[in-house]
């Protein structure tokens, strides 16, 4: 039996869960459920390229490759960008009813403020108390905005273009995750892909896209992007985010085999097959 | 390790910040924009609005919504023909890398919809009760707009929604 109140949230921890089947868990969950939910997947069983709703294959996809090496194109329900996931990434999702988070309002930019600057901050501040010595936790632990004030210090831009940064996880200027949300009526999901290691090779599916956000200038993906395992270890950053999750909500771990799934759910995040790929690449 | 140094840095960096903190509060900071809100439309407590015209009804998200939501640049519809239900969604909205529900206030039959917004999905910010409206539907139970909020209720809503956050 899972627990209801806006005050608490179910967890499930998942290894190596195809990355397909984790979209379709989180958008019945986000659709159907009643409960808040943390959807925590260390890394996928193999490599996919996961473009937000809107992504047009043509546009952001090198289609030869990817037919060549038959990677998994997938299509997400939720907005943003376009990522490789493979083993090396970290996927931790919330599901949340819309007042699960007192004073949040259900619109992008406040839940990705809420998510950057209080639940990553305050993961990366018990990181620090896990790893550290005293002093050096109380300077982490004097500001919530705590890896902001790192990009600020180490940006480049005016101060109203680096208020962009709040809504990127970034250390310096140098990306280690990609955010992604979608709101219903009464409810939202924001899930994080956090870079923990990657493949290079992977990098060459992707096409630099015609929208970028200004850190990014023109940089190809491997410039703007770093892998966190070259600053914590795996294991302490996933503890220690559920462990900052359980200062904001009363958390109850669901095993995977407990999940009420519906088999006639529909969703509508899809696998690109190969025929429309080869669509899209003669086209082009 | 990176992170150790990482720590450091910050340490530098928050001695800075301390000194300037009041410019960086802006993630906390509420931008209270004075949305506008046409007389003669009904509205619903998800943002949408409705002008009922003879025997169509056209619906679009309201200007307090586009506002909140940031630039939109990708829009969802229901194709002409289909059944729309109040209090249900018809389709999404793309922005700041999220999807949003777009929810109909009103049941009926979709007889239009606006395909200028797939090219020009920007119309919604700039034009949010003109050239951003989004579906017409042929209401299937007109008395369903009388349950909507008018424009100074809907003022006075967007206004303690804002206050309570």
């Amino acid at each position: 039996m899972s627990v209801t109140g806006s005050r608490f949230m179910n967890l499930v921890r998942l290894k190596g869960l195809p990355i397909l089947r984790q979209l379709h868990i989180e958008e019945e969950l986000l659709r159907t459920s009643s409960v808040n939910w943390c959807i925590v997947n260390d890394g996928t069983n193999e490599p996919a390229i996961v473009m937000g709703v809107s992504g047009v294959p043509r546009e952001l996809l090198e289609i030869g490759p990817v037919l060549r090496d038959g990677i998994h194109v997938i299509r997400r329900f939720t907005g943003g960008g376009t990522i490789v996931v493979d083993s090396g990434t970290v996927f931790v999702a919330l599901i949340c009813k819309k007042d699960a988070v007192a004073g949040l309002q259900p619109y992008p930019r406040p839940i990705m403020s809420w998510s950057g600057q209080g639940l990553v901050t305050s993961t990366f501040v018990k990181m620090a108390c896990y790893l550290f010595k005293f002093e050096e936790v109380l300077a982490c632990s004097l500001s919530l905005t705590l890896y902001v004030a790192v990009s600020m210090q180490y940006s480049v831009w005016p101060l109203s273009d680096r208020l962009h940064l709040l809504h990127y996880y970034v250390f310096g200027n140098c990306k280690f995750g990609g955010n992604a949300q979608s709101i219903t009526k009464n409810w939202w999901i924001h899930y994080t892909s956090f870079f923990w290691d990657y493949d290079v090779r992977n990098m060459a599916y992707l096409e630099h896209p015609k929208r970028v956000p200004k850190y990014r200038l023109a940089r190809n993906h491997l410039e703007f992007t770093c892998r966190m395992k070259d600053y914590m270890p795996r294991e302490v950053f996933i503890d220690k985010t559920v462990e900052a999750l359980e200062t904001k909500f009363s958390l109850r771990t669901i095993e995977f085999e407990a999940l009420e799934l519906d088999a006639k759910f529909s969703p509508s995040t899809k696998l690109l097959l190969r025929h429309e790929l080869e669509t899209m690449a003669f086209a082009s | 390790m990176a992170l150790r140094m990482w720590a450091s840095s910050t340490a530098n960096a928050l001695k800075i910040s301390s000194a300037s903190r009041a410019h960086l509060s802006p993630a906390f900071s509420l931008s209270r924009c004075f949305s506008t809100v046409l007389d003669g439309l009904k509205y619903a407590t998800s943002h949408e609005w409705v002008k009922h015209e003879g025997s169509v009804a056209t619906i679009g998200i309201t200007d307090h919504a586009q506002d909140h939501l940031g630039e939109v640049v990708f829009v969802e519809l229901p194709d002409s023909g289909s059944s729309v239900s109040k209090g249900t969604s018809f389709g999404a909205v793309e922005s700041v890398k999220a999807t949003s529900d777009v929810n109909s206030p009103i049941s009926g039959e979709v007889v239009e919809v606006n395909t200028n917004l797939s090219e020009k999905p920007g119309h919604i910010n700039s034009s949010p009760y003109e050239e951003g409206w989004m579906i017409k539907v042929k209401p299937s139970n007109p008395s369903e707009l009388e349950s909507l909020m008018g424009p100074k209720e809907y003022t006075r809503f967007c206004e303690e929604e804002d206050a309570a956050h």
